[in-house]
């Protein structure tokens, strides 16, 4: 069997609709939001890599680079967001995150 | 050559100029300290205003540049022009609050800075890789500031969901990106404009799916339903001047972004967009009028009046046409002067014990302090949108753009809304005069916030007299958007 374009796109929108649920369904910790929001992240990489070497156009890969390195700026600042949370609070349960009611 | 790199480069002068000025402010705060803070402040103002010439000087006629990523027009300058106005305004606002609450720390001001720049560019964007980049330059520090007072546990809980509530909306922004990439073939706004125009291109499921993903994400941004559940929490638990940057100049840059994202490559698409934001735009109208209602907290009543007043400013979106564009400009400019002053009076909102929040503290406040609370009741029936205040005729354009475009329902809905939307605000005009006196606020505001509610003040009120100065320069900045 050949793996063609469409079975990339599957996988990307498999891994991104994890990311999504495990954001959504997870009550127990904060972590693994962050896992979840790279693993959406990462699913939008493997788009974009199949879409660029699928259309033969580097613009893809250059986007994948910028991605990569945005995420990785963005897991810094939400790790340190959740270490002043922890200081505060004493616990990352996301059950606990509930001082204002939304 | 040298001249050639200079004009490729001088349409982003002001963002440049800005990104070198927050790293030279940043060596400054190592090297002196917090105590450099309120000097800091005010060097951030300067860069700002700097900065601002800078955009003046730049070319106007919609030249891009940086490969394609980067374009100056007068739509630009205009939405530049208020995001600068709001973030300076911020910074002066929080130069007493963050003084009197622990907060004196020099990343204060940078931080605004720096997400400024990334406003500027996202105004500027015309590729998606530049509309992500500039997106995320402008997010990731407004999750810094809203956990700012790291001591307070409920700043540390507004940074946590502003942070991953953000990062869930890049994360669908970014999927619709690479899903329009794909199905295009390119991410420059003008190649995907001619693309479709001739046709190129077949509009299939794949186009339309990265669409409706970059729409959601770009409402998350402008905080629109059903996008809209961080707002009320991190309204309420920011730091109070964090809360007045947050409602200005970043609701001003995401929603400019939305109109060039919309407007700018897909124009061909606009039956299937326009389905999606008249929704987007009734949801929220009808939230931000409803919602507001049970609210004792100012905070979290602005927040919902946030949603609301996006509301409005999307029907003008939702018309697609050029006089519907003149009418968000105009809508978000208005927005910017009645906002910020009625933030300048929330900071006031402050005893001995420290900042009160509750709308009851402001009971009889026209007796108490009667310059304060005739300002505050100016701002609040211009945000009803009672005529002659400056509110009422924000409404005005983005209605009759609406109706002009046929949209009769959304225009009624809206009016609609905002009768509804009327009374949360005339109540608290109504507590504040006919109320039995609260113990009054302390004393004094100093000069900074004077001159900013006066100024405001007079905006919102003088604004029928001459309207001509911003509806002209909106008029001139829609039409170059949709050239």
């Amino acid at each position: 069997m050949d793996i063609g374009l469409g079975h990339y796109l599957t996988l990307a929108a498999i891994l991104f609709t994890l990311g999504v649920f495990g954001i959504f369904l997870n009550r127990k910790n904060v972590i693994i939001i962050l896992m979840s929001v790279e693993l959406m992240l990462l699913a939008v990489n493997i788009n974009l890599v199949a879409f660029s070497s699928f259309l033969q156009d580097l613009v893809g890969q250059v986007f994948a680079m910028f991605v990569l390195t945005v995420a990785a700026a963005e897991a810094a600042i939400g790790l340190a967001i959740l270490v002043v949370y922890f200081r505060n609070r004493g616990s990352i349960e996301v059950e606990d995150i509930n001082l204002m009611k939304g | 050559m040298s001249s050639n790199w200079m004009s490729e480069i001088a349409p982003a002068g002001a963002e440049i100029f800005l990104a070198c000025a927050a790293m030279a402010l940043l060596m400054l705060g190592v090297f002196r300290g917090n105590q450099s803070t309120r000097l800091i402040s005010w060097l951030s103002v300067a860069a700002l205003a700097i900065a601002y010439v800078f955009l003046l000087s730049a070319p106007d006629n919609g030249s891009v540049v940086l490969a394609g990523m980067f374009r100056t027009d007068m739509f630009a300058h205009f939405m530049k022009g208020l995001i600068l106005m709001g973030s300076g305004l911020a910074i002066v606002m929080s130069l007493n609050y963050i003084r009197d609450h622990g907060m004196e720390r020099f990343e204060y001001p940078i931080l605004i800075v720096l997400a400024t720049m990334g406003m500027l560019m996202m105004v500027s964007a015309n590729d998606l890789l530049s509309l992500y980049v500039g997106l995320e330059m402008q997010s990731l520090p407004l999750y810094v500031i809203a956990a700012f007072k790291r001591d307070s546990l409920r700043s540390s809980e507004a940074g946590l969901k502003y942070f991953v509530l953000g990062a869930l909306s890049s994360g669908m922004l970014l999927y619709g990106c690479s899903m329009i990439y794909g199905f295009a073939g390119t991410t420059n706004f003008d190649a995907l404009a001619e693309a479709l125009s001739s046709g190129r291109i077949e509009v299939g499921i794949g186009l339309i799916i990265g669409i409706v993903f970059l729409t959601a994400g770009l409402a998350f941004k402008v905080s629109a339903v059903p996008f809209h559940m961080w707002t009320p929490d991190v309204y309420e638990g920011s730091p109070t001047p964090v809360t007045a940057f947050f409602a200005v100049a970043p609701k001003i840059a995401a929603m400019a972004l939305f109109m060039r994202a919309l407007l700018g490559p897909f124009p061909e698409l606009a039956q299937e967009w326009q389905q999606i934001i008249v929704f987007v735009s009734i949801a929220s109208m009808v939230l931000g009028a409803f919602a507001a209602i049970g609210q004792t907290n100012i905070k979290r009543l602005m927040a919902y009046s946030s949603i609301g007043h996006v509301g409005y400013a999307l029907v003008g979106l939702a018309a697609g046409t050029e006089e519907g564009v003149r009418g968000v400009l105009i809508y978000m400019a208005i927005y910017l002067a009645m906002t910020a002053g009625t933030f300048a009076v929330i900071l006031c909102m402050r005893r001995k014990e420290g900042m009160v929040e509750d709308i009851g503290e402001l009971a009889g406040l026209s007796r108490s302090h009667p310059a304060l609370g005739v300002v505050m009741a100016l701002f609040m029936f211009s945000l009803a949108g009672v005529p002659p205040l400056a509110g009422f005729f924000g409404k005005l354009y983005v209605f009759m753009a609406a109706i002009n475009a046929g949209l009769y329902l959304l225009a009624v809905i809206g009016v609609v809304a905002s009768v509804v939307g009327a009374f949360y605000y005339l109540r608290i005009v109504k507590i504040m005069f006919f109320d039995e006196p609260a113990e009054p606020f302390a004393k004094p505001f100093g000069p900074a916030m004077g001159v900013i509610m006066t100024g405001t003040g007079l905006f919102t009120l003088l604004f029928f007299v001459f309207p001509s100065p911003l509806t002209e320069g909106a008029r001139v900045a829609a039409a170059a958007l949709l050239q």
